[in-house]
């Protein structure tokens, strides 16, 4: 997963809007926790990729997800014994006692799980659509060092995947028997620390032990700066007004209960108009 | 006060823990817009006198340290490689290690950054430095996505964007192909005559720079054993550090020794021993054979590749239909741009990639030793990494005990070169094939020499031997065949004087001075023929 430069509303906006974008829409199932929002709030973070062209990453980050969340379900379900609705009863199982399925802790499970998968996306989406150099431009002025180190060990995950690759092919070269895991895996830490020596000294010589606060710049709010922003503020706005209203309320033990499906719904369609509507001004973002 | 932007006074260094000092008493001094060449055999103290010049030396390195190094007037014991960059501008071997942002763009401005410049400072910063590099069209890529030349052209580029006094080089074409290492020197000469930048480039392939050069300096055990002009360094300089035409003089007996392919073809003419005006050579050809032919070759053959085609899922085509066939005994360079395939095909002989169409057949196992030798390199004792015979075979027990990461460039090629070929007694085991893949970077002529002896050698105990590369003189030195590929097709597959004395790029030294002269002994001999004198005609009887 990394940075994806593409010509789109969102990767033209400037790295700290882009960035609350996305962590608004990672917030958002925190605060309206009905799994109709929820679900709805994963298709929009979908839709967010697609209209911005790393829908493909996104797709991969939900590949390895969705299984995360099935495992949360019946963990969940297995686990917790909270709920009055039985759905399932397996009796007394060694070690583990008594263990009856009710429907709460399956629907809960469920809807953490979609809170967990809309979360993923959200910082997805923030990964492949947020230029992490402009993120740390941005930073540099509150913490510069922390935040190149941030950055240079994301740049290093790469690297050093590419060099594990290199040595597998080397070691599959061989004449003779392969060697041990332990071997292999002291080489890789030895080549790992050399790399990151090599860097130390790049950075040495580009002038990172002297670096500078640098001026404040006055960079001027383009039209998806403003778009986003509002679109952020909104669906943050929006949030906390169904939760407050209590129109998309939600709650599994001891009994599910939930507001209308009317109001979910409304309340979902308003988060994806504001999601998705800065996306539709595509002027100046090639 | 001194008006040289580098002033190494007495400078001896050891690094931490070894007794031999890797300078010793080295003085030096260059002055604004000079072009210096620094050139020596593998471990002469090149690397370690550009990192003392930069101030990682002992800044990041530690070690002991006597003498004195000023880069523009900093004294490197008070001022650390931060300061120093201020005015020198480093370019180091690998550019993968050199790059530390995500985009060229950020990369270009990080160093511009780090002094507290301005945006609209940095801006313009990234701007001159991409337009005078000619890399402004990669500003907005992704720095993983470029390829070996790209990256070490945004690696200088980012050494340059403060517009440094001096720019210090340490082999910095030694991973790219002829085309784009030649264009990255045009490219310093071009900062050096126009900026009027000092240049210090330390170069083991002196035919790519020595005739850009002002002075030439030649380290020998960390000594200063040589500091004069191109023709004198040449006049001085022992046979491996000779560049081929000046070495195809000395040969021939000419004098004096040429610096540059021009000088050297406009002595020749001057003598009257210059090329033959003509007919170009014409470009070598694919051979075509009928298909039982075909067929009977690929049936004895150690390696054969029929057809194979590699497509990306989602991306570009690697190999094209690629056919080739490799007989026991037989040497083979592969060579090409970068991107070209090379490594691709070596990679399918081994098994390492399945073509997505074609086939590939091997007599016996195929033993390939990849770009970077220091990837089979996992114990601490090089004794632990091969049987004893495969060490004694590539002439390494007198190393067994080191740690294989203080070997040598060449050393090292060898000691991955006994990893894959195993015990040379096992029979079972015996590779029928052996690949290489760029064994040559980062080694001086003698290593090269030795490397293909030793190739000629397995090709005479019954292997086929196929290695990528991008030298010229060193295939020309080992091998009996170039294929030459192209966007992962063979373009040409001939004689390797056929191939290596009928092209601008893919053409050794020698051939580009003198048509027909594929080697150096090759070039004297037939300057020898030239100069004889005509029998004397027999005088006419009246």
């Amino acid at each position: 997963m990394r940075y994806v430069p593409h010509p789109s509303p969102l990767h033209a906006a400037r790295p700290a809007v882009a960035a609350a974008f996305c962590l608004a829409l990672g917030a958002c199932p925190f605060i309206v926790v009905h799994p109709v929002v929820v679900g709805a709030l994963a298709l929009i973070v979908l839709g967010c990729g697609a209209a911005c062209g790393v829908g493909r990453e996104l797709l991969r980050v939900a590949r390895w997800t969705i299984p995360l969340t099935l495992l949360i379900v019946v963990v969940n379900a297995i686990v917790v014994r909270d709920g009055l609705t039985v759905v399932w009863r397996f009796g007394d199982v060694p070690v583990l006692g008594q263990i009856d399925i009710t429907l709460e802790a399956l629907v809960y499970g469920l809807a953490f799980g979609l809170r967990l998968l809309v979360v993923a996306l959200a910082f997805a989406l923030l990964t492949a659509a947020v230029d992490p150099d402009a993120m740390l431009r941005g930073m540099r002025r509150l913490s510069l060092r922390s935040a190149l180190a941030a950055t240079l060990s994301t740049r290093l995950v790469p690297v050093l995947a590419r060099d594990a690759r290199r040595m597998a092919d080397a070691q599959r070269c061989r004449a003779g028997v392969e060697p041990s895991r332990l071997t292999l895996m002291r080489a890789v830490t030895s080549g790992a620390l050399d790399r990151a020596l090599d860097l130390a000294a790049t950075l040495d010589l580009r002038g990172y032990a002297h670096a500078r606060r640098p001026p404040r710049s006055h960079r001027p709010w383009s039209r998806h700066d403003v778009a986003f922003s509002v679109s952020a503020a909104a669906m943050l706005g929006l949030s906390i007004a169904a939760a407050a209203a209590g129109t998309a309320r939600f709650g599994t033990y001891p009994e599910l209960h939930a507001a209308p499906i009317g109001g979910a719904l409304a309340v979902s369609g308003a988060l994806a108009l504001s999601a998705l509507l800065p996306f539709a001004d595509r002027r100046g973002v090639g | 006060m001194s008006d040289a932007v580098l002033d190494l006074d007495r400078v001896t260094y050891r690094y931490p823990g070894v007794r031999r000092p890797a300078l010793r008493e080295v003085s030096l001094r260059v002055a604004p817009g000079e072009f210096v060449v620094v050139c020596g055999l593998s471990a002469c103290g090149k690397s370690t006198l550009l990192r003392a010049a930069a101030g990682l030396v002992p800044h990041v390195h530690g070690g002991t340290f006597e003498g004195r190094v000023a880069v523009g007037g900093r004294d490197t014991r008070d001022h650390g490689p931060g300061d120093v960059a201020a005015v020198a501008g480093t370019l180091l071997q690998d550019p993968e290690t050199q790059i530390v942002m995500t985009t060229v763009r950020a990369e270009l401005a990080f160093g511009l950054e780090n002094r507290g410049l301005g945006a609209a400072q940095v801006a313009r910063g990234v701007e001159e430095v991409a337009l005078a590099l000619g890399i402004e069209g990669l500003l907005t890529r992704p720095t993983d996505e470029l390829s070996g030349g790209e990256l070490q052209r945004v690696a200088l580029g980012a050494a340059l964007a403060g517009r440094p006094r001096i720019v210090l080089l340490d082999e910095p074409t030694s991973q790219l192909d002829p085309v784009a290492g030649d264009e990255l020197v045009w490219l310093l000469r071009r900062l050096n005559e126009e900026w009027g930048t000092a240049v210090v480039l330390a170069e083991h392939r002196l035919e790519r720079c020595l005739h850009h050069a002002d002075r030439v300096v030649a380290l020998d055990g960390g000594e200063v054993a040589c500091d004069a002009a191109p023709r004198e360094f040449l006049a001085w300089a022992p046979s491996v550090l000779r560049t081929p035409a000046a070495q195809m003089f000395a040969l021939a007996g000419l004098e004096p020794l040429p610096a540059s392919v021009k000088e050297a073809r406009a002595a020749l003419a001057a003598r009257d021993l210059g090329p033959v005006d003509g007919e170009p050579a014409a470009a070598p050809a694919s051979p075509r054979q009928g298909r039982r032919a075909r067929r009977r070759a690929r049936a004895g053959a150690a390696l054969a590749l029929h057809g194979v085609w590699h497509e990306l899922a989602r991306g570009p085509v690697l190999l094209r239909d690629l056919s080739l066939v490799i007989a026991p005994g037989e040497t083979v360079a592969l060579m090409g741009r970068n991107g070209a395939g090379k490594s691709t095909l070596l990679r399918h002989a081994a098994g390492l990639m399945a073509p997505t169409r074609g086939t590939v057949t091997a007599a016996g196992r195929v033993a390939l030793a990849l770009q970077n030798p220091g990837d089979y390199l996992i114990h601490e004792r090089v004794a632990d990494e091969a049987p004893r015979a495969a060490l004694e075979a590539e002439d390494l027990l007198a190393v067994a005990d080191r740690h294989p990461r203080d070997l040598s460039g060449g050393q090292r090629q060898r000691l991955a070169l006994a990893i894959v070929l195993g015990d040379p007694a096992d029979a079972d085991h015996r590779a029928a094939v052996v690949g290489l893949d760029e064994p040559t970077r980062g080694m001086d002529r003698g290593a090269k020499a030795a490397l293909a002896e030793r190739l000629r050698a397995l090709a005479r105990d019954g292997a086929a031997v196929i290695v990528a590369t991008h030298d010229a003189e060193f295939a020309a030195a080992f091998a009996d065949r170039v294929v030459l590929l192209a966007d992962g097709e063979v373009i040409a597959d001939a004689a390797v004087r056929e191939v290596l004395t009928g092209g601008w790029y893919f053409a050794t030294e020698t051939a580009r001075v003198l048509d027909g002269a594929l080697t150096a002994a090759d070039g004297a001999a037939l300057l020898g023929e030239r100069r004889a004198p005509a029998p004397a005609a027999p005088e006419a009887v009246r």
